[in-house]
């Protein structure tokens, strides 16, 4: 196993680089599958390691979006004047600027929304589970309908930015290894804080939280940081979506409730709530699914999608990964029987 | 800004302005409470909270409307959306609702997302996209100079509103199937115990509220729209009131669904009319917070 | 000895009825102290007042000469007062081992150690602890297959885990296999000698309690009926009364 799991890593980053070299025709869709992979394992930080199922993590993707464009924009431009023309042309940017206002507009994207996770958290992490799902529901909703009336920052009309310097394949790239980069940075940032004390603690959090705020764990830090590490790498993956669709607007593409909102729930539950491998499992397999099969459905995807929600809800609550525990309690460690205890200790 | 300002000054100007808004308020405030009422009861007696409760009230008014539409008085509307959404919703628990009662609330409050959805695209795919009315063809009265206008229509709306509520509210206290659902609704297992079939129960209790709702909505199309996408709106008011009144507090929800609707009246007079849904979720967080504040005084959570 | 619990005047009700009426107590730091009642006497609300679960109507409780009737029960935990549940609470999907691991001392540890790996010196301690109670055997075990029995005594090794300076403890003995209950009050006062934990039980077989406390305060209908030693207990009219009411 020790010689054969660096390797399966080593494969595995060969193949997220070489894929857009294979499938150069694809890079869009490629890079929107690092985008679900990435809200998806987010989502599941609090949602399935914590036991706080959001419905609002979208918030922080139109959010990032909004701040990646605005810090984007005012580094080289008035943002009231750019808005007012619709980015209709007569704002020039040079190739410094563009890269500069892409890397703070992403880290100001990042951080703007980590601080709105805490403020917002502060608020409503009282609540405890429905409530929860449906004061985040609400954030959303509430900021994509006051951004849609605030013509500062483009109102109804949303945002346009300007594309790539330089060749569309080059640009189609760069945004793939943003997405690639970002979203291996994540898994691996997970894989280490699911070991550590404070990936404990948010699961005792999700199992028994009266039992946790009994034995004197700080509940309510350990909820807002983790929504706010959560929040910091959605608002980088909006502002990195912002860039790559150059044109988006608040209700349909910035703050997208049923649409991406809620993809990333139904990625993490049909890969298997709670654990590191499930929301990218379900994230992939849910991509492929939705590319394959939107095409053929002609106006019914809506619809298909509301289904898809019931049945997984309804008949596949635990998740490919779920199943597999149950099928085969032995490959995540655990134990039921009486058998003998040689060794077990150091699994984790 | 300025704009908001001579809104707000207007109010003081002419103090009639404020009885044609509160009168506004109030009888669309009476559809509110009757959706959240069958809320409250789907959540008091089998623990779920509907996120297509507001779904339910569309599909009651687009029922109204289409048969309408084959020269069907829309008065009679409102007992036909009544038995047909009876019949959706005794499908959709039997078919989705009854398999994810016994499990967390997320899996139920997600469940319910997914058929407000479902039933969102179903009807657009129907009814097309289009606001929606049904114009009844009755006088106004009016009132304070012409001031305050009050069309019939609306009177019968609540009138409507009101005497259906108070039907149901007869038959939960008097009947024996009232009673089950109350006890059921304190302890589902002593009730099994006892011998009230739950099942039963839950099937019912789910198939009345989406009755209601569809009722409300066959209301809600002779004296204002509907649109396939206004059913989030509709379940976030449901749930404000729902969550500012409590469950099991009549009282409070009629108040709370009265208040509701003024308070988004003179908010859509105030800001316009662009910010109606902004105000009906802003309202939900406020009221979440006021909760929560409440249980921090008593050292509880909100859950 | 100094007393670290101190209860003044405190009431408390539900609706209309009266769970604790005027209720004054204190606990010696470094002992054991019981309370005691019969059934409905008022013991698990007074319990709850302490730990913060629900807010009182009246008088003060203080912890180490701190108000503490307006805290939240996480606050209250992290000044070093945990408590026990009457219906045990762990973390049933956990196996034992991670169990204790979850339980340490959250309040000691900085900001930097709440993002590391648990030392070697945790797997220690909660192996330690496990054999104190007698679960070293089991502690790879889902502790939801746990019995009743070892789940309580799990929770008690988890609240040594937590290196408490008070430990309320609801009902240790109730559910527990008679012919342990001799090792389990062994534990309990080797965790007050050894750890140097002041605990406060409640507790409903007079044996255990007798055999333990130093000093022992009996409820009866929400009120104060007596306290005093063991001997003076046992010898109170009004005790057996209550007692031999209640039945």
């Amino acid at each position: 196993m020790i010689t054969q799991k660096p390797l399966f890593y080593a494969g595995l980053l060969a193949l997220i680089f070489v894929l857009p070299f294979l499938f150069p025709a694809y890079g869009v869709q490629l890079a929107a599958m690092w985008l679900m992979i990435i809200v998806a394992m987010t989502w599941d930080m609090t949602g399935g390691q914590m036991g706080y199922n959001s419905l609002g993590n979208i918030f922080f993707y139109g959010t990032g979006m909004y701040v990646a464009a605005l810090v984007f924009i005012g580094m080289s431009h008035d943002i009231g004047a750019y808005t007012d023309a619709s980015g209709g042309g007569s704002f020039q940017f040079t190739d410094a600027q563009y890269f500069s206002g892409v890397f703070f507009g992403l880290i100001a994207a990042g951080l703007f929304c980590a601080v709105s996770a805490v403020v917002i958290g502060m608020l409503i992490f009282g609540l405890r589970g429905p409530y929860f799902a449906i004061g985040t529901l609400a954030v959303a909703i509430a900021a994509g309908e006051l951004v849609s009336n605030w013509d500062w920052v483009g109102g109804g009309q949303g945002i346009a930015l300007p594309i790539y310097p330089g060749d569309i394949d080059v640009g189609k790239k760069f945004f793939y290894f943003l997405f690639a980069g970002l979203g291996v940075t994540i898994f691996i940032f997970l894989k280490w804080l699911y070991t550590t004390r404070f990936g404990a603690a948010i699961n005792a959090i999700r199992d028994d939280e009266e039992k946790a705020e009994a034995m004197g764990i700080h509940t309510m830090w350990y909820k807002l940081t983790t929504w706010a590490i959560s929040a910091f790498f959605v608002g980088i993956a909006g502002g990195l979506s912002a860039f790559q669709l150059i044109h988006f607007e608040p209700l349909e593409s910035a703050y997208q409730t049923i649409n991406l909102g809620i993809f990333m729930v139904v990625c993490v539950l049909l890969g298997g709530k709670g654990t590191l491998w499930g929301p990218v499992i379900g994230a992939i397999a849910f991509h492929l699914f939705k590319e394959v099969t939107w095409a053929y459905l002609l106006g019914w995807q809506w619809v298909a999608l509301g289904g898809l929600i019931v049945v997984t809800v309804v008949y596949f609550q635990d998740g490919f990964l779920g199943w597999v525990k149950q099928q085969k309690p032995e490959w995540f460690g655990v134990r039921v029987d009486n058998g003998s205890t040689e060794n077990a200790g150091t699994a984790k | 800004m300025d704009q908001i300002f001579s809104n707000i000054s207007l109010l003081f100007e002419f103090p009639v302005v404020n009885i044609s808004i509160l009168l506004e308020g109030l009888m669309i405030g009476s559809l509110f409470a009757l959706s959240a009422y069958g809320l409250a009861l789907v959540w008091g007696v089998m623990n779920v909270k509907n996120l297509a409760q507001g779904d339910f009230v569309v599909a009651g008014g687009y029922v109204s409307w289409y048969f309408s539409g084959f020269g069907m008085n829309p008065l009679l509307g409102v007992p036909l959306a009544f038995v047909m959404m009876w019949g959706l919703g005794w499908v959709i628990y039997k078919t989705v609702i009854s398999r994810v009662i016994e499990r967390d609330l997320f899996t139920s409050l997600l469940a319910t997302f997914g058929l407000a959805i479902m039933m969102a695209q179903l009807m657009n795919l129907m009814f097309g996209s289009d606001t929606q009315s049904i114009k009844l063809e009755y006088e106004t009265l009016y009132f304070f100079d012409d001031f305050v206008s009050v069309p019939i229509a609306k009177l019968i709306g609540v009138i409507m509103a009101l005497s259906l509520a108070a039907a149901v509210i007869y038959f939960m206290k008097t009947s024996r199937m009232g009673q089950a659902i109350r006890a059921t609704a304190q302890d589902a297992r002593a009730a099994r115990v006892m011998g009230i079939d739950t099942e039963k129960i839950y099937a019912f209790t789910f198939s009345l509220n989406s009755a209601i709702c569809g009722a409300a909505g066959a209301i809600i199309v002779m004296v204002w729209l509907i649109q396939p996408f206004y059913g989030i709106t509709y379940s976030i008011r449901a749930f404000v009131i729902v969550t500012a009144a409590g469950l099991g507090n009549l009282p409070g929800v009629i108040a709370a669904g009265l208040g509701i609707g003024a308070l988004e009246q003179y908010g859509a007079h105030i800001f316009g009319i662009g910010y109606q849904q902004a105000i009906a979720v802003l309202l939900l967080l406020f009221v979440l917070f006021i909760r929560l504040l409440q249980q921090r005084r008593s050292r509880q959570a909100l859950q | 000895m100094t007393k670290i619990i101190e209860v003044t005047g405190v009431s408390k009700s539900y609706g209309g009825v009266i769970a604790n009426k005027d209720i004054s107590l204190s606990v010696k730091k470094g002992g054991i102290t019981g309370l005691i009642g019969p059934n409905g006497s008022g013991k698990t609300t007074l319990f709850n007042s302490i730990v913060g679960y629900h807010p009182i109507d009246g008088g003060s409780i203080k912890f180490e000469n701190n108000e503490i009737s307006n805290m939240q029960v996480q606050e209250i935990a992290r000044l070093g007062m945990l408590r026990t549940f009457q219906q045990t609470r762990i973390y049933g999907e956990m196996n034992c081992v991670e169990n204790m691991l979850i339980s340490l001392p959250h309040r000691k540890l900085t900001w930097r150690e709440r993002f590391s790996s648990n030392t070697k010196v945790d797997y220690e301690r909660a192996d330690h602890l496990l054999e104190f109670v007698g679960l070293f055997e089991k502690r790879f075990l889902r502790s939801g297959s746990l019995s009743f029995g070892q789940q309580k005594l799990l929770e008690f090794a988890m609240a040594l885990m937590n290196e408490p300076t008070v430990l309320l403890l609801d009902e240790p003995t109730a559910g527990i296999n008679p012919t342990l209950i001799n090792g389990l009050i062994d534990r309990l006062k080797r965790a007050n000698t050894e750890f140097g934990i002041t605990l406060f039980i409640i507790e409903h077989n007079m044996r255990v309690i007798m055999n333990m406390a130093d000093t022992i305060y009996c409820l009866a209908h929400g009120e104060m009926l007596a306290s005093g030693t063991p001997d003076e207990i046992q010898n109170d009219q009004n005790v057996v009364d209550a007692y031999l009411g209640a039945h």
